[in-house]
């Protein structure tokens, strides 16, 4: 070790630096306070002996100056002094100084000191080397999110956040908090929001959240219903998060037409509908985080509101409500409520609760660790002129084809083909918002197929209401007869200009049915009886398809169905098809 | 539970909440969620929130529950269709039946 020895009496410097080498250390020495700071800077010692009373600069001065020129660097400081005056010796202190040592010295306590003041200064030294350390791995990891963060973004895009009607606040690294936000139109017309907050931070939140943007817009985009996506994310979730880690989130559903919000929240603080009348309705959680449950337990339910041009709809996550002050209190769930309540006229909730979180937590950015994000019920015709767009194209994916898939004997009993059959159709980009109609379509001919043709099970059994138990009691009991039979689907897609067309032929093995005579005793039970339980099918057919024929003995049927890939009217138009009640050959 | 059944606090409405396909496999456990309700129940809510499809024996059932609730005096509401199963209501003439919200 170097040892700087400032001392202005040659003999007690020469006595102790004698000491203090034999001690093995190194030892420069200085005889007054200017050479001290002078040989400090040169040699950099690890240990400064300095006399408190010296000529030119004492060693207060001295102490000063050395403590600067050291810096962040512990240079232990010991005065020695002839003073015994405890307020002078504290003056020492003040100064800068370590420790002192009173003349004369003791050398066994001069040793011991030196000892510790290396012992402290090593432990300096190690835990200087290991924050330098930690600093560095900190701007490198922060270096390292933010090029994340670059590959997140292209997985999870923002989608329509950008829209007019949505206002969000997002750190710009909130994934790495957990916290993911993700918007996309509907198909159909519609915005669908999806708000996460994954347990956990860092990079498991953030590789979880990967899926969960690939789900989301993946399925939105093919046209899935929200509790479609939500049980996905579920499924995926459960299946690579470990135990004990989950997301909670809330999903809102937009339909812009039919003024309806559906939103399912599971684990998140409330949500809120805030009316243009500052009247409210909370979204609050009703269901575990996604990734908990195993599929057949998880639910999917979602509330369904009534909504109209000018609602907001406000979620958010646990950081918002948690932010806290100065004083360590934090917003809480009351505090939103505070400032809902408080809304002045005009004032968007969003721009509300942000103001209000800045002035309370004193940070204008607000945390980093909070998402909000509202979203402005619009009506449907600003919705379509924000979202001024060519169609989706109906030219990716299967839109030319063709297809046979025949059910055959007991498969008949076992197996209901419609799920298999539906999904086909749903890969025709699309075509999935009109996933109902499509399922109608198919599931009336299957059934008309399968109950009269197969079955032979006569409608007008379904007249009263034990007769309708009782026909599906016969049902199922002639399921067990289905020898010799088959149902055969052909299905044919194609597109064009401004959709496509799916063309469906249903063949079956039964004795097929007299329909010329049908049709007529459809329309005369109709006249007087009101409505009917039965019979309701072929007519829904001819009504939602362009063309509806009956071939053969009436065990043939074949129909066509046009769609449009943009929205035009949704209302009923009957009397626009051509519907051919009369066999053509 | 594809079929689940709710009386409201003051025991006069019961709403029944249909789950997935709404079809003639639901017939049972549809017919069960009213026929042996109290007498108390003057109104009904089938609630659609959860159905995704729907084919023309629903609507049967849907009729079915209407006439057990009186016929031309009942009070049946259905609720929260999704954009397709109201299209099916609506081709049908339903709204004249029920009141579809």
């Amino acid at each position: 070790m170097k040892v700087l020895i400032a001392e202005d009496s040659d003999s007690d410097r020469l006595i102790l630096s004698a000491f203090v080498r034999k001690l093995g250390h190194e030892v420069f020495e200085a005889s007054d306070g200017i050479e001290a700071v002078a040989l400090f800077a040169d040699v950099q010692p690890d240990i400064v002996l300095l006399d408190a009373l010296m000529p030119r600069m004492d060693g207060m001065e001295a102490a000063r100056q050395i403590k600067a020129l050291a810096g962040e660097q512990l240079v232990p400081l010991i005065f020695l002094s002839s003073l015994s005056d405890a307020s002078e010796l504290a003056r020492c202190l003040e100064a800068g100084g370590d420790d002192f040592l009173v003349k004369p010295y003791n050398r066994v306590i001069l040793e011991a000191k030196i000892n510790a003041f290396n012992r402290m200064r090593t432990m300096h030294r190690v835990l200087s080397a290991q924050r330098d350390q930690i600093r560095r791995q900190n701007e490198t990891m922060v270096e390292e999110q933010k090029v994340a963060r670059r590959v997140f973004d292209n997985v999870a895009h923002t989608g329509c956040l950008n829209a007019d009607n949505i206002r969000h606040h997002a750190s710009p690294l909130s994934v790495f908090n957990g916290d993911v936000l993700f918007a996309a139109d509907r198909p159909g017309g519609g915005t669908l929001i999806f708000l996460g907050d994954f347990t956990g931070h860092g990079l498991p939140a953030a590789i979880g959240a990967m899926p969960v943007a690939e789900i989301f817009y993946g399925m939105a985009f093919k046209g899935f219903s929200a509790a479609d996506i939500l049980r996905e994310i579920n499924r995926k979730l459960r299946i690579i998060l470990p135990p004990g880690m989950f997301c909670c989130g809330a999903m809102l559903d937009a339909d812009f037409k039919l003024g309806q919000l559906r939103t399912w929240n599971g684990g998140l603080p409330d949500g809120w509908l805030v009316r243009a009348d500052g009247e409210r309705t909370v979204i609050a959680s009703k269901h575990l985080p996604l990734g908990v449950h195993p599929p057949e337990q998880f639910s999917a339910s979602m509330t369904v509101l009534p909504v109209v041009p000018g609602d907001q709809v406000i979620v958010m996550t646990d950081g918002f409500p948690e932010s806290s002050n100065e004083q360590g209190q934090q917003f809480g769930e009351a505090g939103v409520r505070q400032v809902l309540d408080q809304l002045q006229p005009g004032e968007t909730p969003f721009h509300a609760l942000m103001a209000h979180i800045r002035q309370f937590t004193g940070k204008p950015e607000a945390a980093d660790d909070l998402t909000l994000c509202a979203l402005e019920i619009i009506h449907q015709e600003q919705y379509q002129a924000q979202n001024d767009r060519p169609p989706e194209s109906a030219l990716f994916g299967p839109v030319d084809w063709h297809c046979v898939y025949e059910v055959r004997e007991r498969t008949l009993a076992d197996f209901n083909p419609l799920p298999l059959l539906l999904h086909i159709c749903m890969e025709v980009p699309g075509l999935r918002r009109k996933s109902g109609e499509v399922y109608t379509l198919l599931s009336e001919l299957y059934n008309n197929a399968l109950e009269h043709g197969v079955l032979e099970l006569p409608s007008e059994w379904k007249a009263s209401p034990d007769g309708f138990g009782h026909y599906y009691q016969e049902r199922k009991r002639r399921l067990t007869e289905t020898g010799g039979h088959y149902i055969r689907f052909s299905l044919s897609h194609q597109p064009t200009a401004t959709g496509g067309q799916l063309q469906v032929v249903c063949e079956d093995s039964g004795k097929g049915f007299d329909f010329a005579r049908y049709f007529e005793k459809v329309s005369e039970m109709q006249l007087p009886s009101g409505p009917r339980y039965a019979g309701r099918g072929l007519e829904m057919l001819k009504r939602m398809a362009r063309q509806l024929r009956v071939h053969g003995r009436g065990n043939h049927v074949e129909l066509v169905y046009d769609w449009e890939t943009t929205e035009t009217n949704d209302g009923v138009e009957p009397g626009h098809n051509e519907t051919l009640r009369i066999a053509d050959d | 539970m594809p079929i689940e059944a709710r009386r409201s606090d003051d025991g006069q409405t019961l709403t029944i909440r249909v789950e997935g396909r709404f079809d003639f496999s639901t017939h049972q456990a549809f017919r069960d969620a009213y026929e042996h309700s109290d007498p108390a129940v003057t109104r009904y809510v089938v609630d659609l929130s959860d159905t995704t499809y729907l084919d023309s024996s629903a609507l049967g059932m849907l009729l079915l529950l209407r006439d057990h609730a009186g016929g031309d005096s009942a009070c049946i509401s259905v609720e929260n269709c999704n954009s397709d199963v109201r299209r099916i209501l609506a081709i049908s003439n339903f709204e004249q039946l029920f009141s579809i919200r």
